[in-house]
């Protein structure tokens, strides 16, 4: 059984490396090599390596050209990573509160057709979200918000927070009564409740949360690419706008910058998996 | 003035369903009252309105001179001990019994005084530093408790804190809890099912079905002098034995007796010939040379005791005794007139 179980992990595993290896591979390589019609899989240090060889001559030009901005745009690759951070992270952390008190809510209190409201919320991701981007964008004309960070924060937010709402209500549904209630008869307002029981309780489900609404927005593309042309670019938008450039793709750049783009998710989402493991099959065991 | 007054005091649900219909309750300072009931007869809900955890929807709750009817729990000064303990799963023992002392300004080191005052009363000074899911079930309800004695509250409410130990905890912590509460004077309400627990912890206990008030007396007043036929059967294990049949006039005495038997038992209570439901309970039932005659059907042996359980042409009764017999075995009975219940049919109340 054990080595049945390897026998399934490490092709699967390799199979899901070898682009990331390639990835790496590419981005190490000048532009020269990379579009070479003939692989090469091997790095060395050496200057000259003859057309057609399984080598390949690694330099970190790639990651240096980064820091300039390309020929046609207006700034280098870490400026429009700096927009997908903070557009990422400020539209997550909204979703993440907005959603907690939505839930604590909804979880909490009785309100007039709860269900309804509920099914409500759930029923606005029937919707792919690009049908609706003509009426947003110009929504967003009358208001000014093409081409900022606020604009995308805002629409990530709106799209996040059903699926926020939604896993934290399950996680503070989780969570018995008995605990606030204890809290309030030792002399705690509800609102003392809420953050020095209930908050402590749902970091699992906030965590869970707050990586399912980061990869979304980290990862979006169609609006990202409707509503913005300059400032507000953010990392997805901008590789695909290098296509049919002048000098051609540059894939070592691309290459060396979707690495940089990649890595902290995945980093990310490896240390908090134990929490992504509890936090799926949360509720799925009742006590 | 009683210390808490519960007067005319509702609860009905936004679903229509009526937990507590009118319920009227005076409790001095000092004493152990227990609320003894059937799940479902609306005894936790008076408590968690009592507690301020449940809003009341009629009535008037009265708590040391104060109106408290609507007030929040956190401006009640009350003392609440859970079920299933309820006890911060991300806090040290110590940190939890703490918490009820960290928001009303209390000193570190009159905190440190606190906690190790009833950690010791308690005996729970080595799991200071554990958190609840390593302690057994004894220890966690004991930590709650703790948590629930660590302040001196107006009032500690209790809804079934032994309620999912094991019998031997359980024992050990009835005792404690009496003894606390007796050397301390606490005022305590106290909810369970069972009624043994009811009987050995309480001053008064209250007998409560469908959410209203059946009988409030002694543990002795309430077993020896039910007020009617749901408390002669609820309390106690097994019940009183009931029968119903007619008291007729039997030459100058009155007796009871049933149709289709010549059995006549003697009353000597002060009553009239009428239907009539009749109760003793099974101690006052022994076994004699002559007297109702009848046949073992079931002999249920406890040790230091055992019920046997005997059909006689008046009905099946059942017998407390230390002897044992065999199933099928004939005997017969004598039954205690001294002890004899008698209750109205129709309104199910004591005449007696």
């Amino acid at each position: 059984m054990k080595y049945l179980r390897w026998l399934v992990i490490i092709p699967y595993f390799c199979l899901a490396t070898l682009p990331l290896c390639w990835l790496f591979f590419t981005s190490l390589k000048t532009q020269e090599a990379a579009i070479s019609p003939t692989a090469s899989l091997i790095p060395s240090t050496a200057e000259n390596i003859a057309p057609g060889d399984l080598t390949f001559s690694a330099t970190l030009d790639a990651y240096r050209k980064l820091a300039t901005p390309h020929t046609g745009k207006a700034h280098a690759f870490f400026h429009y990573l700096f927009n997908s951070v903070i557009i990422g992270l400020l539209s997550t952390l909204a979703s993440v509160v907005l959603g907690t008190g939505c839930a604590y809510g909804f979880s909490r209190f009785r309100i007039a057709g709860a269900r309804d409201w509920l099914f409500f919320i759930l029923s606005t991701r029937f919707l792919p979200p690009l049908a609706v981007v003509v009426p947003v964008l110009m929504m967003y004309r009358v208001f000014n918000l093409p081409n900022t960070h606020l604009g995308l924060i805002l629409l990530y937010t709106a799209f996040n927070l059903s699926l926020a709402v939604w896993l934290m209500k399950g996680f503070i549904d989780e969570i018995p009564r008995a605990y606030e209630e204890a809290a309030l008869v030792d002399g705690y307002s509800p609102l003392q409740a809420f953050y020095k029981i209930i908050l402590p309780h749902s970091a699992t489900g906030m965590a869970v949360t707050a990586v399912f609404c980061l990869i979304s927005a980290w990862n979006e593309y169609g609006f990202a690419l409707a509503l913005n042309n300059a400032e507000a670019v953010t990392v997805p938008v901008y590789f695909a706008g290098l296509q049919g450039n002048i000098q051609g793709i540059p894939w070592p750049q691309i290459a060396a910058g979707v690495l940089i783009f990649v890595v902290p998710i995945a980093v990310f989402t490896v240390l908090v998996r134990n929490h992504l493991l509890r936090g799926v099959t949360f509720g799925t065991i009742k006590q | 003035m009683p210390f808490l007054e519960l007067q005319n005091l509702q609860k009905t649900y936004p679903d229509g369903t009526r937990a507590v219909r009118g319920i009227d309750l005076r409790v001095d300072k000092g004493e152990f009252i227990v609320l003894l009931g059937p799940s479902g007869c609306g005894k936790t809900t008076t408590l968690r309105m009592i507690a301020g955890l449940e809003d009341p929807t009629g009535g008037q709750i009265t708590l040391d001179n104060q109106n408290v009817t609507h007030l929040p729990p956190s401006q009640r000064d009350v003392g609440f001990v859970f079920q299933f303990y309820a006890l911060y799963p991300h806090m040290t023992v110590q940190k939890n019994i703490a918490f009820p002392l960290e928001n009303i300004g209390t000193s570190p080191s009159e905190i440190e005084a606190a906690i190790d005052r009833v950690a010791r009363a308690l005996s729970i000074e080595t799991l200071l530093d554990q958190y609840p899911r390593q302690l057994s079930g004894g220890d966690q309800q004991r930590v709650s408790l703790a948590r629930a004695m660590v302040r001196t509250p107006d009032i500690y409410l209790m809804d079934e804190p032994l309620g999912t130990l094991d019998a031997e905890h359980r024992l050990e912590l009835r005792a404690f809890i009496r003894r606390q509460q007796l050397s301390l004077s606490i005022t305590a309400i106290y909810v369970t099912h069972d009624q043994e627990e009811a009987m050995s912890l309480a001053d008064r206990i209250v007998v409560m079905d469908g959410g209203k008030i059946r009988q409030i007396g002694s543990p002795s007043e309430i077993y020896t002098h039910p007020a009617d036929l749901f408390v002669a059967n609820f309390v106690g294990s097994p019940g009183m034995n009931l029968l119903s049949g007619q008291i007729v006039q039997n030459g100058d005495n009155l007796t009871f007796t049933r149709p289709d038997t010549d059995i006549h038992i003697p009353i000597r209570a002060n009553t009239a010939p009428a239907q009539v439901v009749f109760g003793m309970r099974p101690e006052f039932i022994r076994p004699a040379n002559r007297g109702i005659p009848g046949k073992v059907i079931l002999s249920e042996y406890l040790g230091s005791h055992g019920y046997v359980h005997v059909d006689t042409p008046i009905g099946e009764l059942v017998m407390r005794s230390t002897d044992r017999f065999a199933t099928g075995e004939k005997i017969h009975l004598h039954l205690n007139e001294t002890h004899i219940r008698l209750f109205d049919p129709d309104t199910e109340t004591a005449l007696t």
